[in-house]
């Protein structure tokens, strides 16, 4: 219980930090700091692949891609520092009401289980039990077998967005070799040497 | 608990000192290489090099530039040096007799867990470089970055082929599943792609565009002096053992036994060939120029992404129809 508290206080100061530090990279550190003890909870949970998928697809690539945005967009001038008044009063308002009416739920589905019940059974079985809830095997089969429709569509419609990406982002010149390319620079620089000098 | 800080404390023991001795090696065999003695000054054959440089290291200055972000600043040589030590609570070194593993932890999910932990690890890298508020560092880190990213695709996917063969992700099972056979047979596509993706995610010659000394002076960690220097090169090292270790264990064999020579103990295969492969890093360095930064982009990408995914389709259909 105690790595529990311990792990669910970071959770909570460093989401807080995310929303509400000044520079953009101390909200990336932070939310990076959020993700690995989001990890430690599955792992908590005994949820070995959901944490290990929750490192390398959040922290490793998603996130990734946030500080690499950071990095070129404040190449050469001075970094972005957000103002104080930024933060959306009324959103933040919702969220907190949100988060008090989860922990207010979960106390009651503890304390008095007669007003809110626990779900003793997930689509997948017994929820609680360590080896049902997110290891490989069972993950595996939900997503080759069960549920093989809903996840080669969500493949495709990812396949979508990153054609649109390409599309939108991509180079459409045609494609010219280096050599050529290079060629072509010095032909072109050796012509201008010839009419700077008429 | 206390059996795990022991283990812990022993295993980060051996592993710096052999980060200390693995860097007096590679000097010395590059030096051998080029037909010059290498280090032979401090102690006998220069085996007290590595106390020295460590003593140099601590006792230089520690210098934070004035447009450095001093906490990210500060942050990013940790990130690297937690990250290239914490995967060795999942790396198994051998077996007892009743097939339990020497590790600290035996995680089912051994691999994926050693492949998130060194995802982290190219914060150090892109933080540390981003965060110096200098042009050469923030090159270096957006070079490691991408390359990092998109080699590390390529890795992955040689990984799936042998975890399809073995049936399992845990690292002890992968070994287990080479008694008979090493996966460096049925996996020799894997292999290469492995080893040339291991050697750019450790951004090491040839595809250590991330220091690249001769136009970005020392890229990334240009900035970095005294300890926090160190910790990045201690990092890298370490980084080395670890993709060592790791095609020891996927390809190699792990602590499995040759040609049926059991009578040499299997921590001692194991050292054998995380030796070799390291030996093998040290050779590439002394022999290969660097790569030019878009050739390497589109080989990672239009070479060893294909070639990782035909690996991965035909070991996928083999294993299917046996």
């Amino acid at each position: 219980m105690i790595p529990f508290w311990i792990i669910a206080a970071v959770l909570v100061i460093s989401a807080l930090w995310t929303v509400t530090a000044r520079k953009p990279i101390y909200s990336v550190v932070s939310l990076l700091l959020n993700f690995a003890a989001l990890a430690t909870t599955y792992l908590i949970l005994h949820a070995e692949f959901l944490a290990v998928m929750q490192i390398i697809v959040y922290s490793g690539a998603i996130l990734m891609l946030f500080v690499f945005v950071i990095a070129l967009l404040n190449s050469g001038i001075a970094p972005i520092v957000l103002g104080r008044d930024r933060v959306p009063v009324a959103p933040a308002a919702a969220a907190a009401l949100a988060t008090i009416a989860c922990v207010a739920t979960a106390i009651a589905a503890v304390h008095a289980p007669a007003i809110v019940p626990i779900a003793t059974h997930s689509p997948l079985g017994a929820v609680g039990r360590g080896n049902v809830f997110g290891s490989i095997g069972d993950f595996g089969q939900a997503l080759f077998l069960s549920r093989l429709l809903p996840f080669e569509i969500t493949a495709l419609i990812l396949m979508v967005a990153v054609v649109g990406v390409v599309l939108l982002a991509g180079d459409l010149t045609p494609y010219v070799p280096t050599r050529r390319r290079a060629e072509q620079a010095r032909r072109a620089l050796r012509e201008a040497i010839l009419r700077e000098g008429k | 608990m206390l059996v795990i800080f022991v283990k812990s404390a022993v295993l980060l023991l051996v592993v710096v000192t052999t980060f200390a001795y693995a860097m007096l090696f590679e000097r010395k065999i590059l030096g051998w290489m080029q037909l010059r003695p290498g280090p032979n000054r401090v102690g006998p054959w220069g085996l007290l090099q590595p106390a020295a440089d460590a003593a140099k290291l601590i006792l230089k200055e520690d210098l934070t530039p004035k447009t450095a972000d001093p906490l990210i600043y500060r942050l990013a040589p940790f990130i690297s040096l937690l990250t290239a030590f914490a995967v060795y609570a999942v790396v198994p070194f051998g077996a007892n007799g009743d097939g339990s593993p020497w590790a600290i932890g035996d995680v089912n999910a051994g691999i994926l867990f050693l492949m998130a932990i060194s995802s982290i690890g190219v914060y150090g890298i892109s933080l540390g470089g981003w965060a110096s508020g200098s042009k050469f560092p923030l090159l270096g880190a957006v070079r490691g970055t991408a390359q990092m990213i998109s080699y590390e695709l390529s890795m992955s996917l040689s990984f799936v082929g042998v975890l399809m063969l073995a049936g399992t992700t845990s690292l002890t099972g992968i070994v287990n599943a080479q008694e008979r056979l090493w996966f460096l047979i049925p996996q020799a596509l894997g292999f290469v792609i492995y080893v040339i993706t291991a050697v750019a995610e450790t951004n090491r010659t040839p595809f250590d565009l991330v220091e690249a000394e001769t136009e970005l002076v020392g890229g990334f960690h240009t900035e970095y002096s005294g300890l926090r220097f160190g910790s990045f090169f201690i990092a890298e090292y370490v980084n080395m053992l670890t993709v060592s270790c790791i095609a020891t264990l996927l390809f190699l064999g792990g602590w499995n036994a040759p040609f049926g020579l059991t009578l040499v103990p299997g921590l001692a295969w194991f050292v054998l060939k995380v030796g070799a492969f390291m030996f093998f890093y040290m050779w590439l360095r002394a022999t290969l120029p660097r790569f030019r930064y878009d050739r390497l982009m589109t080989f990672g990408w239009k070479v060893l992404l294909p070639l990782a995914t035909l690996n991965l389709v035909a070991t996928a259909a083999w294993v299917a129809l046996h």
